[in-house]
């Protein structure tokens, strides 16, 4: 008799608590619409990695884990399962690390549209296709109506860090250029705008999109680079006061090399909301030091993901752990750490 | 942005700029002091340290930031009745954003929301009578903060909940005049303002004639101001000189937005549905005669104070909080002598570090420059 089981289906509509039961319904789930998409090697309760690349001397192993629980679930240039691919490729990228392969966790509340799932399943192996990582574990939970909103996305990740590279914030020195690869806050206005409370009609995109190609780029073309961060909660602005602060150097902006959408520009005029601010997922922001710069900025000017490259700034010596942005009428100004959520103001 | 950048062209500044450092050594008043120039309105504020304007301007000219922060004279009574509705079972209480965080005696809004009261963030009232129309069985509480800017739209809102029958909206009335406040700032044995820039979205709907009687009665020049950083150097401009000029008169350089008389339809619906106060209560200036306002009797249906039962306690400023002398512009935000140390934006004593328009929070955030220079 034929032992091979035939490939588990999910017939159900929408999630029940009988998903999350650890009976057949919740194998139909994980292997219809998960392991059916992410092929993991095996069915077992952990992932077994080999890689040749930590064999290296001095190779370190990176590992990283974020939790993701955007509203709305799906938003023009992206969803949940792409931010939570990309935002952990990045995590790992931004600190000098080839991505290897990431876990998925999926908190699924009852009542969930199984399309919804398998849209984002889709979306996370379209991802991780292309940032070049594969999903290699997972797991999933259902709780009760009420007590998660539509699905919560875990993902870990691991990578190597190739012998000899060292970035952190703290090597950042008065004198090194600061680099963005292009427009701010598309997530954060793509996000607001799909919200729909605002009833603006935009076609912002998110900017999500995994850094790791760029990162090689840059660091094959500036081996000397600082340090990187992939602005995302808190925006611009919170990524460089972290550096600003772990370096013990000042960061001086200038406003009028900033690149802004116009759209996402006028998302902000409307909102009152602060563009340096808004969320991104797929920006990166990094110093090299001043006599790599301009190889830097080329090398991300010919990848795909830095197309918009370009200088905003430098590190300084005064105001140690300041941000301070010359503004575009010639006046300046800090900018501060947010103190809670960027809230719009009344008129 | 179209419409928007022509007013924050570099050039024109540093024209404009050029021209107020000449004029300034020309006004009588700042021979041997500096010259005290009071921005009105929070927007102004608010646009003042975002472009920087404060330290472009000569040195002899001071800013003193005014009372036109809605959220930031709100009084702690007030936000612990806010706290109270928000808290009773079956209640939606909505609110503008920068609400949320301004300190009751007890908690904010957002914490009481942490704690389980249902708080929504709206842009609109009318998102407020939408979320009533949607929840017929809730109770939806909208917290009306503001000056005559943003009251047309709640009377607005209120007549629209009227004509449909929308029984399950009331609102929260908090709303505030400005000219009366003025006057009361004025009225101050510690003045120490020499013009004024008006505000211009207010104006926009009461018009520019109400500010008359500064320059008549008061001998004190206003401009009412648009937003840009060039509309806010060009009304500084106008008043220096008019200084220069001998003159005391009010003058409207925002208007591509005022008219003299005011939006007449907006009025209306304010007249309609509000009426003035006998005086209401503001954190740091204390109260002042008839400037608040309340819902008609014909609209008290519509009144969150009279549906439901609020503590309507008075509760004193915190003691160490010198919102009222900064308000006032007799000290600088960070002469207060709790700034930055027991009052800072993560735990606001005073309401001037909650609002991102208001002083000591703008100065917090953006304005370490200055008060280095100050140092």
């Amino acid at each position: 008799m034929n032992m091979m089981s035939k490939p588990r289906r999910l017939t159900a509509d929408r999630i029940t608590l009988a998903h999350g039961g650890g009976g057949k319904a919740m194998r139909d789930l994980i292997e219809d619409v998960f392991t059916s998409v992410f092929k993991p090697a095996g069915m077992e309760d952990q992932a077994r990695l080999t890689s040749e690349a930590l064999r290296e001397e001095g190779a370190q192993l990176a590992f990283t884990t974020d939790g993701f629980v955007v509203d709305p679930i799906e938003f023009p240039g992206g969803d949940i399962g792409k931010i939570a691919v990309c935002g952990t490729v990045n995590d790992l990228a931004v600190g000098g690390a080839r991505p290897l392969c990431l876990s998925a966790a999926f908190i699924i509340e009852e009542g969930t549209d199984v399309a919804l799932l398998r849209r984002i399943a889709a979306s996370m192996q379209q991802a991780a296709d292309e940032a070049g990582v594969a999903i290699v574990t997972g797991d999933t939970k259902v709780v009760g109506k009420g007590s998660g909103d539509k699905v919560f996305v875990t993902t870990s990740g691991v990578g190597v860090i190739p012998p000899g590279r060292a970035l952190s914030a703290d090597r950042v020195r008065p004198g090194d250029v600061a680099i963005v690869n292009g427009v701010l806050g598309d997530h954060g206005a793509a996000i607001l705008a799909a919200r729909g409370d605002m009833a603006l009609s935009t076609d912002i995109q998110s900017d999500c999109q995994s850094l790791n190609g760029l990162m090689e780029a840059v660091i094959a073309a500036a081996p000397n680079l600082r340090a990187a961060r992939d602005a995302t909660r808190g925006g611009l602005a919170s990524a460089l006061n972290e550096i600003a602060d772990a370096a013990g150097v000042g960061v001086e902006l200038d406003e009028t090399t900033v690149p802004l959408r116009p759209e996402v520009n006028g998302v902000c005029e409307i909102l009152g909301l602060d563009p340096l601010y808004l969320a991104n997922e797929g920006t990166l922001v990094l110093f090299v030091p001043q006599h790599e710069a301009e190889a830097a900025l080329a090398a991300m000017k010919a990848h795909p993901t830095g197309e918009g490259s370009v200088a905003i700034g430098r590190a300084v010596e005064t105001r140690p752990g300041t941000v301070v942005m010359k503004t575009l009428f010639g006046g300046s100004r800090i900018v501060d750490m947010l103190v809670g959520e960027q809230l719009p103001r009344i008129c | 942005m179209k419409y928007v950048d022509e007013f924050r062209d570099p050039q024109k500044a540093r024209a404009l700029l050029a021209e107020i450092e000449s004029l300034i050594d020309q006004v009588p008043a700042c021979q041997d002091r500096p010259l005290y120039l009071m921005e009105v309105c929070g927007g102004h504020t608010h646009s003042i340290f975002k472009y920087g304007i404060e330290n472009l301007l000569p040195k002899k000219i001071e800013l003193v930031h005014g009372p036109g922060c809605p959220v930031c004279v709100l009084p702690m009574g007030r936000v612990d009745d806010c706290v109270a509705l928000a808290e009773i079972p079956g209640v939606i209480l909505c609110t503008f954003g920068d609400a949320m965080r301004v300190p009751g005696s007890k908690k904010s809004l957002m914490q009481a929301k942490a704690d389980g009261a249902d708080v929504r963030m709206v842009y609109s009232p009318l998102d407020a009578l939408e979320i009533a129309r949607r929840n017929p069985d809730r109770e939806v509480v909208f917290f009306g903060l503001g000056f005559e800017t943003t009251m047309p739209s709640t009377a607005l809102t209120v007549l629209q909940a009227e004509q449909e029958g929308i029984e399950n909206f009331s609102l929260f009335c908090n709303h505030i005049t400005i000219i009366p406040t003025i006057k009361a700032i004025l009225d101050s044995p510690d003045l120490q303002i020499d013009g004024f820039l008006g505000p211009g979205h207010v104006s926009m709907v009461i018009g520019s004639a109400p500010y008359e009687f500064i320059s008549a009665h008061y001998k004190r020049p206003l401009v009412v101001a648009g937003f840009e950083p060039l509309d806010i150097l060009h009304s500084i401009w106008m008043l220096l000189k008019q200084m220069v000029e001998g003159r005391c008169e009010v003058e409207n350089q925002y208007n591509r937005i005022v008219p003299k008389e005011g939006n007449g339809p907006a009025l209306g619906a304010i007249a309609q549905v509000f009426e003035l106060r006998e005086f209401f209560e503001w954190r740091g200036l204390g109260s002042i005669d008839h400037s608040g306002v309340k819902i008609r009797d014909a609209y008290a249906r519509f009144d969150a104070e009279q549906k439901f039962a609020v503590p309507a306690v008075k509760i004193a400023d915190p003691k160490a909080c010198q919102c009222g002398e900064v308000l006032k512009g007799v000290i600088k935000p960070w002469q207060c002598k709790v700034f930055g140390r027991a009052c800072t934006p993560e735990t606001p004593l005073g309401a001037l570090m909650v609002s991102s328009e208001g002083a000591c929070a703008a100065y917090y955030q953006y304005g370490g420059i200055e008060m280095e220079a100050a140092e």
